[in-house]
C-alpha cells in the first residue's frame, strides 16, 4: 500500500474559474506511490477540469501543483509530461491511422525526440520501440501490435489509450474515466490492469462505475460543485453522511 | 495635416470601415453560424456593384429602385444558392470547402465576363445626393458618401435590434451554439440557415451597388475586399458581429491613414496591423464561444 | 520489401517516362513538361505543410513568388550569377519570410490559420505590386540567366531547353526523395501525429509548435526551390506569381492527385496543368475555349464533392463502392 515517503503530486488549493463560473475550488489532494486515488463526483462537479488542470492543458486560477517535489504550476503540458506526468483522456484520442505499436511508439518517442535526424526512420528508433514493447506488454497488446488501431474494439481501444499514456514512462498517471462505454467483461479486464500498474506509479482515476471505484482505490476524493466534501479511505467515504447526502439525497445512519 | 484635411481623412476612414463592416458582417455570421468558410463572399460584393451598373438604365437612372431590385435579386439569388449549394458544404472539412469555394468564384468570375464583361465602369452618383458639404474654407465633401455612411449605420443598427432584441436574433444566436438542441426544439434550422446565408449575400450586394459610384466597377473588386475582410473577421474573432464592427472601423482607419501619411507602404499597413494583434491576441478581439 | 517495391512502382515509372520524353518531343512539349514539373515540386512542397501536418495554408505562392523575385534581384545587371550562391539565396528569402510569417500564423488555428496565411501572402503580393522594388505590376526580366560553373568550366548550360529540363527533373526526383525520408523519420512522424491528434501529442511531452514551425520554413524553402527554376526558365517575374490564385492553384493540385501521399501531389500537378491546358484548347471547345475558367470552377467543384481522395484515391473508391455493391448484393 503507500509508504510514509513523499507523495508523488501534490495538489494544494488548486482553483479554476471560467469567468463567474467556479469549475475548481480550492482542491487539495496528494498521489502517492502504489496507490489508486480516485476523484468521484456527480456530473459537472468539475473533476474533468481539475484533470485539465493538473496535467497542464487548462491554466490555473490559483493554486499550486508539485510533481516530484518540483512546483510544476507554471510549466507547459509538454513540459510537465516530460517531468513525469501522464494522462489518458476520457474520450479516445489514439491515432486511428496507425498501428497499435506506432501508437505507443510515437508517444514513447517524446522521451528521446532527436527530431534533427531526419535520415534514419523512425521504426528504427531504438529508445521508442523498446519502450513500446514494454507498454504493450504490460497492457497485455501484444498479441495486436500490428493490427490498424481504428479497427479494434472499444475496449482493446480504452487499453491502447492507457498504453500510450504508459509508453512515456510516467510516474504519475492521470485516467480520465479509462472504464467509459465498457461492458462487464472489458470492465474486469481493465481493473486488473489497473491494479498491475499501481506498482512504481501514482495513479488518480476519475471515474462514474461506483463499484469499481470501491473496489479498486486506496483512496477516494469526492468532489460536488468543484469543491472536496469528503477524502479518505473507501470505507470512510462510503460512510460519510455528506456523501450520501449528495448521492443518495438522504443520511444512512 | 491641417483640421479640414484631417476631417475628411476621417470621414473616408469611416465611409470604406462602414462597408467593410457590412460584407465582412455577413462572412462572420455565416461561418460563426454555420460554420462555413466561404471564399465566394467578396464575390457578392463585385455582383452587386455589376448589378447596380447594369440595372441602371433598366430603371431609368433612378437609383431608389435599382437598389431595391438589386436587394430582391440578392435575397432571392442566396437563397437558392444556400439550397442548391451551401448547404452541401456543411458536413465537409474546412479544406474541402475552401476548394469549392474557390472554385466558385471562378464560376462567378466568368459568368459576370460573359454577362456583362471584363471592363471598369463608373455608375453616377444619383442626382438628388450629388452635392458637397463645406468643410472650413477650402475643403468640401461630397454628400454621397456622408449618405454611404449614414446607410451602413442604419443598417448596423437594425442588425444589432435584429439578434439582440428579436427572436429571430434569438435563434440565430442559439443556433450558433448549439445547432442540435434548436433542432430538437422544432425550430427549423435548415430554414433558419437559408434566412442567415441570403442575409448574408444580401448585405455583400447591397454593400458593393452602394459603393459603386465611389469606388467604381472593376473585376478584381471582389477578391480585393474579401481578403481585408478576412483581416477583418480575424481581427474581431469569428461569429462576434461586434468584432467585425469594431475591427472594420479600425481597418478603416488604418488603411486611409495609412496610405496618406506613407503612400509608398500603402497597401501593407492593414496586414501590419493584424499580425500586431495576432501577436497580442491569436483568436482575435471578441472570440466567440 | 514487396509492399515498399509496390509502393515505388508508379513513380518509378514516372521518372522512367520522364527521362525519355525530350527523346520524343522538342518545343512546346518540351518546355510545358519542364513547367509542370517545376510546379510538381511546388505542390510538393505545400503537401509537407498540408497532407503530412495538416495545416492548410492558402499563402503557400507567397514563397514561391519571392524566391523568384529575388533570383532577378539579386542577379547582376550584367554577366551571369553563379547558380551556387544565387540558388542558395533566393531560397533562403522565401524561408526568412516563411519563418518570420511562421511565428505569427502558427498562433492561429483552423480557419483562422487559413485567413492568416492569405493575407500574409496579399502582403507579399503588395509589395512587389504596388512599389518600385519589383518594377512593379510590369515585373521584370532576368537579364542572364544563372550558370553552373565548376572549378571554371561550365558542366551544364541552363539556357538550353533539354539541359534545363533534366535539370528540373533531378531537382523534383531530390525533394521527392528527401521528403519521403523525411517523413519516415522522427521528425515526420511527430508531424503525422500532429496531424491526427495535436492535443496528444502534447499530452505526451511534444512541443508541438516548433514542429510545426520547422515544417512550415522547410515547405516554404521548397517552394522557393520551384520559384528559383520558374524564374530560371521564364527569364521573367511578375506579382501575380504570388497572387492568391496561385496559392488557391496548388492547393487545388494536392486534393485533385490526392492529399497525404507524394506521389499524389506530382500527380496533381500534372492533372491541373493538363486539364488547364485541355479547357482552353480550341479544338475541343471553340470559342468557349476562352471562358476556360468557368469550366475550371465547376470541374474543381465536382472533383471535390465527388473525389475527395484525389486521383490516386481512385483505386481505393473504386474498391470500397465495389465491396459495398457486393454486400448489397449478398443482402438481397
Amino acid at each position: 500500500m503507500s509508504d510514509a515517503a513523499a507523495p508523488l503530486l501534490r495538489a494544494r488549493s488548486v482553483t479554476r474559474r471560467f469567468g463567474g463560473l467556479t469549475a475548481v475550488s480550492d482542491v487539495s489532494l496528494d498521489l502517492a506511490e502504489g496507490e489508486i486515488h480516485a476523484v468521484i463526483g456527480t456530473n459537472g462537479a468539475g473533476k474533468s477540469t481539475l484533470i485539465n488542470v493538473l496535467s497542464g492543458e487548462i491554466g490555473i486560477t490559483s493554486g499550486t501543483v508539485e510533481l516530484l517535489g518540483n512546483d510544476i504550476t507554471k510549466r507547459s503540458q509538454p513540459a510537465r509530461a516530460h517531468a513525469g506526468l501522464g494522462r489518458s483522456y476520457q474520450r479516445t484520442t489514439i491515432f486511428p491511422r496507425f498501428t497499435v505499436f506506432e501508437n505507443c511508439r510515437l508517444t514513447a518517442q517524446a522521451t528521446r525526440q532527436r527530431p534533427w535526424n531526419w535520415w534514419t526512420a523512425a521504426s528504427s528508433c531504438k529508445t521508442s520501440t523498446a519502450l513500446a514493447r514494454e507498454a504493450l506488454d504490460r497492457t497485455g497488446l501484444a498479441a495486436i501490435a500490428d493490427r490498424t488501431a481504428g479497427l479494434l474494439s472499444h475496449g482493446e481501444k480504452r487499453q491502447l489509450e492507457i498504453a500510450m499514456c504508459v509508453a512515456t514512462r510516467p510516474r504519475v498517471l492521470l485516467l480520465d474515466e479509462p472504464l467509459a462505454g465498457m461492458g462487464a467483461e472489458e470492465t474486469e479486464r481493465m481493473l486488473g490492469l489497473l491494479s498491475g500498474l499501481k506498482a512504481g506509479h501514482a495513479i488518480l482515476l476519475v471515474e462514474h462505475d461506483m463499484d469499481a471505484v470501491f473496489r479498486v482505490s486506496d483512496r477516494i476524493t469526492v468532489m460536488v460543485n468543484g469543491a472536496v466534501i469528503a477524502s479518505g479511505v473507501p470505507a470512510a467515504v462510503r460512510a460519510d453522511s455528506e456523501v450520501q447526502l449528495a448521492y443518495l439525497g438522504e443520511v444512512n445512519a | 495635416m491641417d483640421l479640414p484635411t484631417f476631417l475628411v481623412q476621417c470621414l473616408n476612414a469611416l465611409q470604406y470601415g462602414l462597408l467593410l463592416f457590412l460584407v465582412a458582417s455577413g462572412l462572420t455570421l455565416i461561418f460563426g453560424i454555420m460554420g462555413v468558410i466561404n471564399l465566394a463572399h467578396g464575390s457578392f460584393y463585385m455582383i452587386g456593384a455589376y448589378l447596380a451598373f447594369s440595372l441602371a438604365p433598366v430603371f431609368g437612372g433612378n437609383f431608389a429602385t435599382t437598389l431595391a431590385a438589386g436587394l430582391v435579386l440578392a435575397v432571392i439569388f442566396g437563397y437558392l444558392l444556400e439550397w442548391l449549394f451551401v448547404s452541401y458544404l456543411y458536413e465537409r472539412d474546412h479544406l474541402q470547402q475552401v476548394l469549392m469555394t474557390y472554385g466558385l468564384i471562378l464560376v462567378f468570375e466568368e459568368l459576370r465576363s460573359i454577362l456583362v464583361d471584363n471592363d471598369v465602369h463608373g455608375v453616377p452618383v444619383p442626382a438628388w445626393l450629388s452635392g458637397s458639404v463645406q468643410l472650413g474654407d477650402l475643403m468640401q465633401y461630397p454628400v454621397y458618401r456622408l449618405a454611404i455612411s449614414a446607410v451602413c449605420l442604419a443598417v448596423a443598427a437594425g442588425l444589432y435590434f435584429v439578434i439582440a432584441r428579436t427572436r429571430l436574433g434569438m435563434m440565430i444566436r442559439a443556433g450558433s451554439s448549439n445547432r442540435e438542441m434548436v433542432q430538437s426544439l422544432g425550430i427549423n434550422i435548415k430554414f433558419l440557415y437559408r434566412v442567415v446565408f441570403a442575409a448574408g449575400v444580401a448585405l455583400a450586394v447591397f454593400a458593393g451597388m452602394i459603393a459603386a459610384p465611389v469606388s467604381s466597377v472593376y473585376p478584381g473588386m471582389g477578391a480585393q475586399v474579401l481578403i481585408v475582410c478576412f483581416v477583418v473577421v480575424v481581427i474581431g474573432g469569428i461569429g462576434s458581429v461586434r468584432g467585425a464592427f469594431l475591427a472594420a472601423l479600425l481597418v478603416g482607419i488604418v488603411d486611409t491613414f495609412g496610405k496618406v501619411l506613407f503612400p509608398q507602404a500603402a497597401g501593407i499597413a492593414v496586414y501590419l496591423l493584424m499580425a500586431a494583434i495576432l501577436l497580442w491576441k491569436p483568436e482575435g478581439l471578441f472570440r466567440q464561444g | 520489401m514487396i509492399a515498399a517495391a509496390r509502393r515505388l512502382s508508379l513513380p518509378l515509372i514516372v521518372v522512367g517516362l520522364l527521362l525519355l520524353f525530350p527523346l520524343a518531343t522538342t518545343g512546346f512539349y518540351l518546355e510545358f513538361t519542364s513547367k509542370v514539373m517545376i510546379l510538381a515540386i511546388f505542390a510538393l512542397s505545400l503537401e509537407l505543410l498540408v497532407g503530412a501536418t495538416g495545416l492548410v495554408s492558402l499563402g503557400h505562392a507567397a514563397f514561391f513568388g519571392i524566391a523568384a523575385y529575388a533570383t532577378v534581384l539579386l542577379s547582376p545587371k550584367y554577366g551571369a550569377a553563379g547558380v551556387f550562391w544565387i540558388l542558395p539565396a533566393a531560397v533562403a528569402c522565401s524561408a526568412l519570410y516563411a519563418f518570420c510569417v511562421g511565428v505569427l500564423a502558427l498562433r492561429t488555428k483552423g480557419v483562422y490559420f487559413i485567413m492568416v496565411t492569405l493575407a500574409f501572402a496579399q502582403m507579399a503580393y503588395y509589395v512587389f505590386h504596388d512599389t518600385p522594388l519589383g518594377g512593379g505590376t510590369d515585373g521584370i526580366y532576368l537579364n542572364l540567366k544563372p550558370e553552373v560553373m565548376l572549378f571554371g568550366a561550365r558542366i551544364v548550360d541552363l539556357g538550353k531547353p533539354v539541359a534545363f529540363y533534366y535539370v528540373v527533373l533531378a531537382c523534383l526526383v531530390l525533394v521527392f526523395l528527401f521528403l519521403a525520408v523525411l517523413l519516415d523519420s522522427r521528425f515526420g512522424r511527430v508531424l503525422a501525429g500532429i496531424k491526427s491528434n495535436e492535443q496528444r501529442m502534447r499530452a505526451a511531452g511534444f512541443a508541438t509548435f516548433p514542429y510545426k514551425w520547422a515544417a512550415f520554413t522547410l515547405a516554404g524553402a521548397l517552394a522557393g526551390l520551384a520559384g528559383f527554376l520558374v524564374a530560371v526558365k521564364d527569364g521573367f517575374v511578375n506579382p501575380e506569381m504570388l497572387s492568391w490564385h496561385e496559392s488557391g492553384a496548388v492547393l487545388l493540385m494536392l486534393i485533385l492527385g490526392g492529399m497525404g501521399r507524394l506521389s499524389g501531389a506530382v500527380l496533381g500537378a500534372f492533372a491541373f496543368a493538363l486539364l488547364q491546358l485541355f479547357f482552353q484548347w480550341d479544338v475541343a471547345f471553340g470559342s468557349f475555349a476562352k471562358h476556360w475558367p468557368l469550366m475550371l470552377g465547376g470541374t474543381i467543384i465536382l472533383c471535390v464533392a465527388f473525389m475527395p481522395n484525389g486521383l490516386i484515391g481512385l483505386p481505393g473508391q473504386w474498391r470500397a463502392w465495389r465491396a459495398r455493391k457486393a454486400a448489397e448484393a449478398a443482402r438481397v
